[in-house]
Parts: structure tokens; sequence; C-alpha cells
């Protein structure tokens, strides 16, 4: 069973990079275009608060294979056409944005409302009462759900191999493929995802308890 | 940009997902289910029990949150039958997966549920004189079951979603009645489109249904 594991590690290497290559991006993007819907839903105008919810309730309403599937085999049917990376990462990352958008505003909304209003009384302009005010203790309770989420896109991204990306899992198929050891071969992957997510969740534990200090 | 969308052929095959949806909510009933029943015992023998126990749960619990479901459904339905000498159809790998998958998720949430019950109310108990098996079922579990009420809705309508997971290995659910009349007839726009529509409604359906529940039972903490 080992030398088979041994065997494959080679070939598992690249799909680990793309892995990780992925989740890298979908996060980076998610967190950027993410953290300004947030901010939109909860100080935006009524249209805009409506457009956002909307786009986060559906999205987080679907199951993230269907809408992998909507981009990958029906984007192309309105002239979009993207090649699988692409389709997996925008895939991957329309989901992502929808949760880093319900992070920001449970974080924002944790921060008292006397905050806000003292800001205003000393003159403080918005984008200047957003920088100085709500966002340093807004970050506190927006940083450990974050981190955990960053988990999700991991184990979310092992999906893309349904779209013939060669990402671990897609690695770990083709070897299967060639040596049928199926149960060794899986649960190396596991394995290998779990120290990746492992570590990740251990962060996101100490952020929580480096934080725990503040009390609603 | 030019493409007309003709819901037609969808219709036609809507056996095809109407069947798939009932399909995944039996998976997900079922695997939910199962995953209660895995989830109490070991959340109370996770609060009780001794330190190797704990360990022993705790690993569990990580190792199944910390990898993806889909190489877990590889695992359990190509993996195991090729070392054991049994074999099982997919829609039973795919339950038996996601049970294992729901437990490890809801131990977590049971766990942390016992551990809010008020320390008055189990001291209230003995006081009564009740034993601790007593305690356990008339007091602690049903007081945690209604302080966890919020996050089971979560969880359940997430492994709803999750059962979508099943059309890799080819479980007739509604993923992958929408791959069959996609590979049928190419009407693949349309066909997603009604999908997420068959989601969305039963998902945010399974939802409310649990908030009218919340409203009449759940306490706060």
């Amino acid at each position: 069973m080992l030398d088979q594991v041994l065997y494959a590690i080679p070939f598992l290497l690249p799909g680990l990079l793309v892995t990780i290559e992925v989740s890298l991006i979908t996060v980076a993007i998610s967190t950027v275009i993410g953290v300004a819907l947030g901010v939109g839903l909860v100080y935006g105008q009524w249209p805009l608060r409506w457009a956002i919810r909307g786009f986060s309730d559906i999205i987080r309403g679907i199951p993230i294979l269907v809408l992998l599937f909507f981009v990958y085999y029906g984007l192309p049917l309105t002239g979009i056409n993207l090649n699988n990376f692409a389709a997996a990462v925008l895939g991957l990352t329309i989901f992502k944005i929808a949760q880093v958008i319900e992070y920001v505003r449970g974080a924002i909304e944790s921060v008292p409302r006397g905050q806000m209003d003292a800001a205003k009384s000393i003159g403080l302009p918005f984008h200047e009462r957003l920088a100085y005010v709500i966002a340093p203790q807004a970050l506190r309770r927006f940083l450990p759900p974050w981190l955990n989420g960053v988990t999700d896109a991991v184990k979310g991204s092992a999906l893309i191999s349904l779209l013939g990306v060669g990402d671990l899992l897609f690695g770990i198929q083709k070897v299967v493929g060639r040596t049928y050891e199926p149960l060794a071969l899986y649960c190396f992957g596991a394995l290998v995802y779990f120290a990746l997510n492992y570590a990740l969740s251990l962060a996101s534990r100490a952020l929580e308890r480096r934080f725990s200090y503040i009390r609603e | 940009m030019g493409y007309d969308l003709n819901f037609t052929l969808i219709w036609r095959h809507f056996d095809k997902l109407w069947s798939g949806l009932i399909l995944s909510l039996e998976l997900a009933i079922l695997s939910i289910g199962i995953g209660i029943v895995i989830g109490l015992i070991l959340a109370v023998i996770y609060v009780s029990g001794g330190r190797i126990a704990r360990a022993l749960i705790a690993a569990y619990v990580e190792l199944i949150r910390n990898v993806p479901l889909i190489l877990l459904v590889y695992l359990v339905f190509y993996g195991i039958p090729t070392v054991f000498d049994f074999a099982y159809d997919n829609t039973t790998s795919f339950v038996m997966t996601l049970s294992v998958y729901a437990g490890a998720y809801l131990v977590e949430v049971f766990r942390a549920g016992l551990d809010a019950v008020p320390k008055g109310l189990i001291d209230a108990g003995k006081a009564i004189g009740l034993t601790p098996w007593q305690r356990l079922v008339h007091v602690r579990l049903p007081t945690m079951l209604r302080m966890t009420l919020p996050a089971l809705s979560n969880t359940f309508v997430s492994l709803f979603k999750d059962t979508s997971v099943a059309s890799v290995i080819a479980v007739p659910e509604l993923t992958y009645g929408a791959q069959w009349i996609n590979f049928n007839t190419f009407r693949i726009m349309e066909v997603y489109l009604v999908v997420t529509g068959l989601y969305l409604v039963t998902g945010y359906a399974i939802l409310l249904g649990l908030r009218a529940l919340e409203r009449r039972y759940s306490i706060g903490r």
C-alpha cells in the first residue's frame, strides 16, 4: 500500500499546486469583491442592498457543483467561452463572494451602533468612519470565519476535477486509473487535504482565541 | 447574445428532474437521520467520556470536516469494496458517506449545545433526585436540542445541497437528472436554470419550515 503511494507522489505534486493556486486566486478575488459588496449590503441604498441580498441568497441556495456546471457548460451558449480553469475559478469565486458578503455583514453588525454615531458626531466623513472606526473593530469578527472559509474554498476546489481541471483530486483519479489502487490513493489524498485544511482551521481557532477578549 | 431559451425539451423530460429532486430529498433525510444518531451518541460520549474517547471523536470530526465530500464519496464507493469482500450499490454507498459526513458536523453542533446547557438546570435535576441517565434524557438532551435549532437548520440545508455530489457516482438525483437532460437535448442553459430554481425553492422551503419550528421551540442561549 505504501509503495503505491510513494509511486504516486510525483504525479500528484502538480495537482496539489493547482489546488493551492485555484484556492488562492479564489480567496483573493472573492475577498476583495465580497468586502466591497458586503459594505454595500450594510450601508447601500435600497436598490443596491436588495440586489446584493438577492445575489447572496441565490448563490448560497444552490449547490456549488450546479454553479460550476452552469458556468462551464452554460455560459458558452451566451458567447462567453471560458477554458476549464477559468470557468472553475469563476464558479468558485462567485460562490465564495456570497460567503464573504455574509462574513462582512455579520462583522459590521457586531460593532455597536454607538460607534458609528460617535464617529458622526465628531464630524468624520463616511469613508473615514468606515476606515478608522468600523473596519478595525469589525476585522476581529471577520477574520476567524473568513479564515475558516478558506478551508471551504480548498474543499470546494476538489469539485473542479469534474471540469477536467488537473487539480489534486484529478491527479489521484489518473493514478487510480493506472494502478487500480483506489483505497490507498484516496486515503492518501484525504490526508493531504486534511493537512492543508487542518492547518487553516488551527490558525482560525488561534485567531478566535486571540480576539476572545471582546465581549458583546 | 443570440441564444433563444427554449424550455420545451426540459418540460418533456421534467419527470427526470422531479424524480431526481425526490431522491435528493430522500438522500438528505436518510443521511441527516443517521447523522443525528451518530452525532447524538458521540456528543454524549464526548462530554461524559474519558480522554481516549474524546481524542477518537475529535479525530473523526476533524478528519471528516477537513476533507472534501467528493473525495470521501470516491473513497467509500471505489476504495472500500476493493479490500473488503462486499459491494454495495451507489445509492447505499452515498447515503453511508453523507451520514458519516453529516455525523461529523452534527457532533460539533450537539457537543457545543450540551456544553451550553445551564448548569443550574442539571443541578436542579440532581436536587429532585434524577439519576444521571434521567438527567441526560429529560433535562440535558431536550434543552440542548432546543438551543441548537438555528445551527441545525443551516446544517440541514447545506447537507441537502451536498446531495448534488452524489451525481459523480451516478446516483440519479437532481444534478444527475440535469446532466442526463444535458447530454440528450443539449438545452444546457435551460436545464440549469430550472435545476437552480428547484434547489432554491426546495432549500428555502426547508429553511422556512425549520425557522417556523425554531420560533415555536427555540430557546436563546
